[in-house]
């Protein structure tokens, strides 16, 4: 049996739904996977079927051998890799294995975040109460993936649609996370 | 005295709401600020001063008054508002305040928050010069963000009739904010200071949200609000205070300035007297004389300390039968509380106001804490920026500019410039309002002061400061403007010296005879009005005022009763008290159990960075003192690392996870620090390792399983395991299924007992800490906390990184030696080890105590003595204890210390100061328990 972090949250998180649609999307497969060879980069992303993101403060998307896959820039030669639960064992070996010689590393760190995807007009908005980012769609359009701050967690912002925005956030700060967004929202739930 | 007019201001005549005020029921209407309805209700005395106890009114009609503190007692106690900045609602109750206000016993039960918001340009006012910035940079498409700490915009023409265009100045204003509002991008914050100015663009303003609305607050919507605003360019149109001048007696109630009478007049229909003197250096009080004559206030007089006064105006005045004496300055004042008289030279004219005017300073408060430079204008009599900064513009009569088409002309450029720096540069062009205002004002003459009572001519009301304190400044030596504010405290009150700051830097240049231009301004801090704490300290309260960090299996130490530590942000279960259970008996029972059959506890904290690439070994050898690249595939070896002053930073365990592989387990205070310390070297000295560190504290959970009996238990859950000692032994791991569940499994140790550290995808956690217990039961297994941990771990010797160590501690401190490797030609902290001070015998080293009476226990970081009686002070200290248990494995107490020449002094009796008594304590190796390591395999 598995336990996710937020698992004590679910309904908390769903009542906020007047104002936000708040869900956890638990156990995904996530390697952070180091690497800055452009060569490597680019053999990894083929094995993916998904091209690893050129842009600093980007990800992308796309479905390739294991589905739909994620490729999200954490820094100058560093990623995260997320996909559906489960895959996790195979990818970290494919991705190893396609790094070849090259220098980096692959590490299974899907247990170290879990996945927050918030929905509906007010998710920037309601963000912008701790994430000191610019979340304007003119300044994070769809594509954005920032490591930020939000109030005093650690946490990487992906804006996945107009009005989308996926949070990872570490586990153990996860029920911080769900406490202030729910606290968040209070405003906007008492005036609608 | 009902001292409303009949018609006018913007407030709502229809609709009156009560309050009180010192105990005593008022009414006022809705647009009201509590002094504009005082004032209104005959209440000129606000409040005392705070040394003199002298009465003190209402000087200002904005945020710059320097007098009208009051302490709100309802809806909510605040202390130190300023009457002129609460605007009225019904219900309120307010006191006024002899100086000092004091601080609410209650919790306030208001919620406060944060925003952030980024713009291109930020606009700060909404008088004219900031409203058309904001237009003509709204225009141009750019994200603009424009904030007035007033609940209307308007600035300096909500307090004067002017018509822009030939209208009310109102509706320009209306249709401005009207097309601000309306235009996409654009936010308009109405109620909210920019209070502080900081580097790259980054702005601070408090937004008061609900507190007009007072017991009609909506609950759950937050009172004030913080934003943390970020922009590209800002325009400053902040405006200019009106500047009193100081004379004798200047302080009593019913003493105003002239523009704020002026306000009090046109915004909230309110006189400020029934006979007023007008006391000017320049011609902007002449329009507050004629508007107020011409409401019905019989102007005794006009004195203008200017030789000539101006014609046009003197001619208007004249017609309105109102006197004007030139080349006079007004030389004291009478009255009991409010002022009766006003004396000019020899004549003593009786009336219950007098309207001030010395000039007006610019509003540089914001400018100069973005570090614009700032520079005197003698005309003016007053500090105005002094050059351009890349991207902040000042605009309006922050400038020094008075006349309000200039102004607007200003605020115009400034936003184009804004607006065009930031990348906008379309547009279309703001027509410039024009006034019909009959006053010019830059025609004045610099007044700082009228000479008399030295003592009796205040500088700042707030602090009772006066001119003879100033004087005493200066006639002590000082020169310097800093100085001169710390030694008479004037500009630190509440108002930061917004009226009073420049007249004392004009006083103080003419009493030493310097130049203004020569002097060096007081430096402007935010915040520019007062911030309550609770507004800065916002959503972070209570629960989220520090996020708790918590474990994959705290939920079941929470289920199971569990008292928790703080370890850093981690709660961690302390220990698992039963019925009837304190923490003594309780660790007693945990310990027992441990070390007679199974116990087991959360680790998951413990900091864990995989660590990777081909010189991960090489790397790991320059990290810890001792050798981990010969370490082989499958074991495990204990480590310490540390600083480049050889001082012990953090240990923990290393595990070889493949040729290029390692884990490493740091402990659960410094995981984010070791982190960031390798990646510090590996980006800063040592980049062409090829190496890479992933945190990967929290994709496991840890379980320690530890006692005799943890072979039989990890033997149930682990079918596929052979656990026993030959094919599994200490210091080594293997990958298997612990309850059915994917597991790398440690055979590492903490307690000295065989013990096993069982990590799982933290998702299983609770599945295989349950599973464990399950098959532990028939061993009794026993969940135990951090104070068994330490105490196990301490029985057998083992520092704690932080509790047995500070900065100052070495591993050959800590006995050890073993660890430090002497063949690795360098590692970081091996070259302090030569230094001399390392190889002093005397220094404090890691040792046991046990003290005579095995019942004592020793108050950890009590200090060691050497003698039984304690010598005349000082008293050389040995050293001092780090950790004190009582040990059921010992059926006694015990300690561990740093002790000097500690590893000389096993077998010497020292001595701990408890309370009142010397306790005697032998000194003895500071491992206590099972010395040969017996118990180690079970």
């Amino acid at each position: 049996m598995t336990v996710s972090p937020l698992h004590a949250w679910t309904d908390r998180l769903a009542a906020l739904a007047p104002v936000l649609g708040a869900a956890e999307v638990p156990f995904r497969s996530q390697l952070t996977v180091r690497v800055s060879d452009p060569d490597a980069i680019a053999a990894t992303g083929a094995t993916l079927g998904i091209g690893f993101p050129s842009a600093a403060c980007t990800f992308t998307s796309g479905t390739g051998r294991f589905g739909d896959v994620e490729v999200l820039w954490l820094g100058p030669d560093e990623f995260l890799v997320t996909a559906s639960p489960g895959l996790q064992v195979t990818i970290e070996e494919v991705l190893r294995g396609s790094l070849g010689t090259a220098r980096g590393s692959v590490v299974d760190t899907s247990a170290q975040r879990t996945t927050v995807v918030l929905q509906g007009p007010r998710s920037r908005e309601v963000l912008a109460h701790g994430c000191s980012v610019d979340l304007h769609p003119s300044a994070a359009p769809v594509g954005t993936c920032v490591q930020t701050l939000l109030a005093r967690t650690g946490i990487v912002l992906q804006v996945t649609g107009d009005d989308t925005v996926t949070i990872l956030v570490r586990s153990s700060f996860a029920e911080y996370f769900a406490a202030w967004l729910t606290d968040a929202c209070v405003e906007y739930l008492a005036v609608p | 005295m009902n001292l409303r007019t009949g018609t006018g201001g913007s407030i709502d005549r229809n609709t009156l709401l009560h309050f009180t005020f010192d105990g005593r029921a008022y009414t006022g209407h809705p647009g009201d600020t509590l002094a504009s309805a005082l004032l209104a209700n005959g209440v000129h005395e606000i409040g005392s001063s705070v040394k003199l106890g002298r009465p003190r009114g209402v000087v200002a009609a904005g945020s710059e008054d320097s007098t009208s503190l009051v302490q709100v007692e309802a809806p909510f106690s605040e202390p130190m508002l300023l009457a002129t900045t609460v605007e009225l609602h019904d219900g309120l109750r307010a006191r006024g305040l002899a100086g000092q206000g004091r601080l609410a016993a209650e919790p306030d039960p208001a919620r406060y928050d944060a925003k952030h918001e980024h713009c291109d340009v930020l606009v700060v006012g909404a008088g004219p010069a900031g409203l058309v910035a904001a237009l003509t940079a709204a225009r141009s498409g750019a994200r603009v963000v424009l904030v007035d700490e007033q609940n209307q915009a308007g600035g300096a023409l909500l307090g004067v009739d002017e018509y822009l265009d030939d209208r009310p100045s109102a509706e320009w204003v209306a249709d401005v904010v009207a097309e601000l509002k309306s235009t996409p991008g654009v936010l308009v914050l109405e109620r909210t200071t920019a209070f502080g100015m900081y580097q790259d663009g980054f702005v601070l303003a408090l937004q008061k949200r609900t507190d007009h609305l007072g017991f009609a607050a909506p609950a759950g919507v937050a009172r004030q609000r913080v934003w943390r605003i970020r922009t590209r360019q800002t325009v400053l149109a902040t405006g200019a205070h009106e500047r009193p001048v100081v004379f004798p007696d200047n302080d009593r109630p019913g003493i105003m300035l002239a523009s704020s009478a002026r306000t009090f007049l046109h915004r909230y229909g309110v006189l400020p007297g029934s006979r007023a003197v007008v006391f000017t250096t320049n011609d902007s009080a002449y329009c507050a004389a004629i508007d107020l004559a011409e409401s019905g206030v019989d102007i005794a007089l006009v004195v203008d300390a200017r030789p000539e006064a101006p014609a046009r105006l003197a001619a208007e005045c004249a017609a309105r039968g109102i006197e004007v004496r030139a080349g006079q300055v007004v030389t004291g004042t009478e009255g009991s509380g409010r002022v009766s008289a006003v004396h000019v030279g020899d004549t003593r004219i009786a009336c219950d106001a007098l309207l001030v005017s010395g000039g007006w300073n610019p509003v540089v408060s914001l400018f100069s804490q973005a570090r614009g430079k700032l520079r005197y204008d003698a005309e003016l009599g007053a500090f105005v920026p002094g050059g351009e900064l890349s991207t902040v513009r000042v605009a309006g009569s922050a400038t020094g500019e008075l006349d309000l088409t200039a102004c607007a002309c200003q605020g115009r450029d400034a936003g184009l410039l804004a607006a065009a720096a930031a990348g906008f540069t379309s547009g279309g062009q703001v027509p410039l309002p024009a006034s019909d205002s009959r006053c010019t004002a830059r025609s004045g003459l610099v007044l700082w002061r009228v000479p008399g009572d030295d003592d009796a001519s205040f500088v700042d009301l707030q602090r009772d400061s006066t001119v003879a304190d100033v004087l005493r400044a200066t006639g002590a030596g000082l020169r310097s403007l800093e100085h001169v504010k710390r030694y008479t405290t004037i500009g630190t009150a509440h108002d930061q010296g917004k009226t009073s700051g420049m007249i004392a830097a004009g006083i103080v240049a003419e009493a030493l005879g310097v130049e203004l231009a020569e002097q060096r301004p007081t430096t402007f801090r935010p915040p520019y009005t007062s911030v309550s704490f609770a507004a800065l300290a916002g959503r972070d309260r209570g629960d989220l005022h520090d996020p708790v960090r918590v474990t994959a299996i705290h939920p079941w130490h929470v289920a199971h009763g569990a008292l928790f530590e703080d370890v850093g942000q981690w709660k961690r279960p302390w220990y698992y008290p039963r019925a009837g259970e304190d923490l003594h008996t309780a660790v007693l029972r945990e310990c027992r159990a441990t070390r007679e059959s199974v116990g087991m506890m959360d680790g998951s904290t413990l900091g864990k960075i995989d660590v990777q690439g081909r010189d991960a070994g090489k790397f790991l050898d320059m990290l810890y003192t001792n050798m981990m690249s010969t370490l082989k595939v499958g074991r495990i070896r204990y480590g310490v690392m540390c600083g480049v002053d050889g001082m012990v930073i953090d240990d923990g365990t290393v595990i070889r996870v493949g040729e290029e592989r390692y884990l490493v387990t740091t402990t659960t205070g410094n995981a984010a620090k070791i982190l960031d310390w390798m990646e510090e070297w590996l980006q800063t000295e040592w980049p062409h390792l090829d190496v890479h560190c992933t945190s990967v504290t929290e994709h496991w959970a840890t379980i320690p399983l530890v006692g005799p009996r943890s072979r039989d238990v990890l033997a149930a859950v682990a079918p596929g395991l052979d656990v026993s000692n030959e094919a599994f032994e200490f210091m080594t791991w293997h990958d298997t299924e612990v309850a059915g569940v994917p597991a790398r499994v440690c055979r590492i140790s903490f307690s000295g007992e065989l013990a096993y550290e069982i990590n799982v995808t933290a998702w299983h956690g609770v599945a295989v800490w349950e599973a464990l217990m399950a098959a532990g039961e028939p061993y009794g297994i026993t969940p135990y906390g951090t104070e068994t941990m330490h105490v196990l771990r301490a029985e057998k010797g083992y520092p704690i990184i932080g509790q047995e160590t500070d900065a100052t501690v070495t591993p050959q401190d800590l006995g050890m030696s073993w660890a430090v490797s002497k063949k690795k030609p360098d590692f970081i902290g091996k070259r302090s080890f030569a230094r001399a001070e390392n190889n002093r015998t005397d220094r404090k080293q890691l040792v046991g105590l046990l003290p005579a009476d095995p019942g004592v226990l020793l108050p950890e970081g009590s200090q060691i003595v050497e003698t039984d009686r304690l010598p005349e002070p000082p008293v050389r200290m040995l050293g001092h204890v780090t950790s004190s248990y009582p040990s059921a494995a010992l059926g006694r107490t015990f300690a561990l210390a740093l002790v000097r020449s500690g590893h000389e002094r096993i077998g010497e009796t020292l001595y701990v100061p408890v309370e009142d008594s010397l306790v005697p304590v032998t000194v003895t190796e500071s491992v206590l328990y099972d010395k040969e390591g017996a118990r180690r395999d079970g």
